[in-house]
């Protein structure tokens, strides 16, 4: 077995320990865990595709930007949709170029044709030019190959995977385990450096096992406590700890409740920012029962956690103001 | 090295992670890159590259903690094992020896020898047990290795003769005891039992003590050795006996399922439903390529001045299914009824437009129940509030005509479970005609054989002619097929 990493190319500056991700990670504003940080590790020194799953909005699409950030490389998005194809993900031909080449190419083809008496043998005239119109000329190059073909490596978001069909994941495959894409009328283009490939999903649906096969994976759950008021704190700066501790304890606790849709990490910056702007210094149970609309998206849900804000806010304030003794139940459930 | 990693990725797949060959290169690669030392990053790391749901992830932890806890430290193991097999090579040679002068004590000494001059292991303080017996008979590679007190060989050797009694092929927890034994044997407990015998044989106090003191010993690492069996149990057998337990539930009778099998019956049921899943899985838009859509052609074209650049093919629309489940939740069908749903809901993944209805007497739109109660709580909501009556088939085709006319359209699979026993009572036919002319297809399960259909007051056979498929639903496996059909008419 070969035991030593594989050789270090330019996209390996910065990301040759784990910690050095996490910190780097950090220094773009995105707060890391160790099993991130150790699957982005993995994913850069096997070279292999990332796969994310996770409930929306906890920071799937965001470690993807922030990894592009904290490499300086260029992110290229694919937003997957239901009869995304090749078209639009890989390559096409730039069908209107040709057409416009052809007919002012018409005259010059005319003149080239013009000594030849038979239709076989203008033909064989023609047939050492045909392939000037299927060049890299005429091809657009769409997110996958563009990623491809970025001199100093990138990092290529495949959004929303299990938002595409099938045949999608099919025609993924190839770029996926060999970083490279075969264009029937040109051959097999190849990236200049391997980009660093992250796909995220949702899980509306069973990803099929071929691209699993071919992805690390890694599930991103929602963050306990203590990590989720670092993020709160790095994306709204202007927040009280006081405010901070109890609003992550509340959101902590909705988490708890029977609500169908639960509140994110976006969500919680997202009350957080909402508060800010209400110059609130702590949570009330009037402040709360105002501003659900905030962090729950369902009827439903806010009439089952409106008749319980206030129990709910009274039991974060309480937490907030122990944290001692919110940190023993963060740890006995970590256990 | 590899070792330990290939007898995990096989407990793996034994407990149903899908786990290919790529990706156990995969994980050997990684392994290269991360190494055994540090466990958390280890399991961290594997987890990225084996596990790749959230069930194979909660697998993936369970099995790795059981996997790595009692297996010992590659690293020194590497070193370990070379030692070792010069080690063994001339304990056999001194065996061998042995064995051409049987009961001479010349043998003894050749193998108390053999440890030293081959590894240097600590054996040195084991001397003082060989004063004790006279003169001649001195340690045994056994006692040995159980007394020197180096974690890391005894696992390493307890390891390798968990490997050499295969030991991974343990099905049933009885069988623990056989395979201790077993190992011990392969170690060589053999040589320590006749010492202690020569011990108590001398019948002093001396010799008893060393006696008893050989007796601790064997029992001491006669429970390392089940500990190891009972791991090698939770890895390799309980998964095993577990599928088997599964395939036994699959086809038992639903009629003779007792309150204890619901946890198995759940797992069981979401596998199915999940296999169903993949099955039909989502193919909404069949491209029917090599049929031109003249129409649409010519409208794009007229901006080009009648050039046709883009080109459309037409597609072919599919229905999502739709299915309108009626459930008889009389005493007699409840049971059925109750797998049925779990299986209908498990696949709300492929199924999101499904209604259901529960009757005995009158019919009611049991939707809004299974929506706000978890299943087992609704089901027994159901089953107390509208299975108290008496069964009226008539009367429920006629709530189902008046108060909910057009939940039932042409993509619509109507799925009826019952055993069509309406008490004498007017079976409306003409309503049922009228249904099964608006819906897609009609599909009636019924909890009875078939030899027993139109017997007594069984409406069955009268329902009969209108119904696309009537089938008896003895055990899960034919609701799956049952739904396996359904869904077919949708891909």
């Amino acid at each position: 077995m070969n035991a030593s990493p594989p050789a270090a190319g330019p996209i390996l500056t910065g990301f040759d320990s784990i910690a050095a991700i996490t910190a780097a990670l950090g220094s773009v504003g995105y707060i890391s865990t160790d099993s991130i940080s150790t699957t982005v590790y993995l994913a850069h020194h096997l070279r292999k595709p990332l796969l994310i799953e996770g409930p929306a909005g906890v920071g799937k699409t965001d470690l993807a930007q922030s990894l592009a950030k904290a490499l300086s490389f260029p992110l290229l998005r694919m937003q997957c949709y239901e009869g995304l194809d090749e078209t639009k993900a890989l390559y096409e031909w730039k069908y209107g170029k040709q057409l416009l080449y052809t007919q002012i190419l018409k005259e010059k083809i005319h003149h080239l044709i013009e000594d030849a008496d038979t239709l076989d043998a203008s033909l064989h005239k023609l047939s050492g030019f045909q392939d000037i119109f299927f060049s890299r000329e005429f091809l657009e190059p769409r997110p996958v190959l563009r990623a491809l073909e970025q001199p100093g490596g990138s990092v290529l978001l495949i959004d929303e995977i299990d938002k595409a069909n099938e045949e999608f994941e099919a025609l993924l495959l190839e770029i996926l385990s060999d970083y490279q894409v075969t264009i029937p009328e040109i051959g097999t283009i190849e990236a200049q450096v391997p980009p660093l490939v992250i796909l995220t999903s949702n899980n509306t649906r069973e990803l099929g096992d071929a691209l699993k096969r071919r992805c690390l994976h890694l599930h991103i759950g929602f963050p306990d406590s203590a990590r989720e008021c670092q993020i709160v704190r790095a994306r709204v700066p202007g927040i009280s700890d006081l405010l901070l501790t109890q609003l992550v304890a509340f959101i902590q606790a909705v988490r708890e409740e029977r609500v169908r849709k639960l509140p994110s990490i976006s969500e919680t910056v997202d009350w957080a920012r909402t508060l800010l702007l209400l110059h609130a210094d702590s949570l009330t149970p009037e402040l709360v029962t105002q501003t659900l609309g905030v962090f729950l998206k369902r009827q439903g849900d806010i009439a089952e956690i409106g008749d319980k804000a206030g129990a709910i806010t009274n039991a974060a304030i309480k937490t907030a103001a122990d944290p001692l003794a919110a940190r023993r139940a963060a740890a006995l459930k970590a256990n | 090295m590899e070792v330990p990693l290939t007898r995990y990725v096989r407990a793996l797949r034994l407990a149903g992670a899908r786990v290919s060959a790529a990706e156990s290169i995969d994980a050997m690669r990684t392994v290269a890159l991360v190494g055994y030392g540090d466990r958390a990053l280890l399991k961290e790391s594997l987890g990225a590259v084996l596990a790749k749901s959230l069930d194979e992830k909660a697998l993936h932890d369970r099995l790795f903690d059981l996997h790595f806890r009692l297996e010992p430290d590659p690293a020194q193991a590497d070193a370990e094992t070379r030692e070792s097999a010069a080690r063994d090579g001339e304990a056999e040679a001194g065996e061998q020896s042995g064995e051409q002068q049987p009961g001479e004590p010349q043998s003894d000494e050749q193998q108390a020898g053999a440890p030293q001059a081959g590894g240097g292991a600590p054996g040195g303080g084991s001397g003082g047990e060989g004063e004790a017996s006279d003169g001649g008979a001195a340690e045994d590679d056994f006692t040995e290795l159980a007394d020197s007190g180096d974690e890391n060989r005894i696992a390493l050797a307890l390891a390798r003769a968990a490997g050499k009694v295969g030991a991974d092929n343990i099905r049933f927890e009885t069988q623990t005891g056989f395979f201790a034994r077993r190992m011990l044997e392969e170690l060589g407990v053999a040589d320590l039992e006749k010492r202690m015998l020569e011990h108590f044989n001398e019948r002093t106090p001396a010799g008893e003590a060393a006696a008893h003191r050989l007796i601790d010993l064997r029992r001491e690492m006669l429970l390392r050795a089940r500990e190891v069996v009972d791991q090698r149990f939770a890895l390799f057998g309980e998964s095993a006996t577990e599928n088997f337990m599964a395939d036994v539930v699959a086809s038992r009778s639903l009629a003779a399922m007792g309150p204890g099998d619901m946890p198995r019956m759940k797992i069981l049921v979401a596998k199915l439903a999940k296999r169903l899943a993949d099955r039909h899985a989502r193919r909404l838009q069949a491209r029917n390529k090599g049929r031109l859509d003249i129409g649409r052609t010519l409208r794009a074209s007229a901006g080009y001045g009648g050039v046709p650049f883009d080109v459309i093919w037409k597609q072919k629309k599919k229905d999502r299914p739709k299915i309108v489940a009626i459930c008889d939740v009389s005493g007699s069908v409840a049971r059925h009824v109750r797998f049925l749903l779990l299986l209908l809901y498990a696949l709300n993944e492929r199924v999101a437009d499904l209604r259901t209805f529960a009757f005995s007497a009158r019919l009611e739109d049991v939707e809004p129940v299974l929506e706000a109660f978890d299943f087992e709580q609704a089901m027994s909501l159901i089953v107390n509030r509208i299975g108290s009556g008496s069964t009226d088939y008539g009367q429920a085709l006629v709530d189902l005509e008046d108060g909910y006319h057009g939940v039932i359209d042409r993509r619509t699979t109507v799925l009826i479970m019952g055993d069509g026993r309406s008490n004498n009572s007017n079976p409306r036919l003409d309503l049922f005609q009228g249904l099964a002319e608006q819906a897609k297809r009609v599909i009636w399960l019924s909890n009875e054989p078939q030899n027993r259909w139109g017997t007594g007051d069984s409406c069955l056979l009268d329902y009969r002619p209108w119904c696309t498929r009537m089938a008896y639903a003895a055990a899960v496996t034919d609701l799956e097929a049952a739904l396996d059909d359904i869904l077919s008419a949708y891909d």
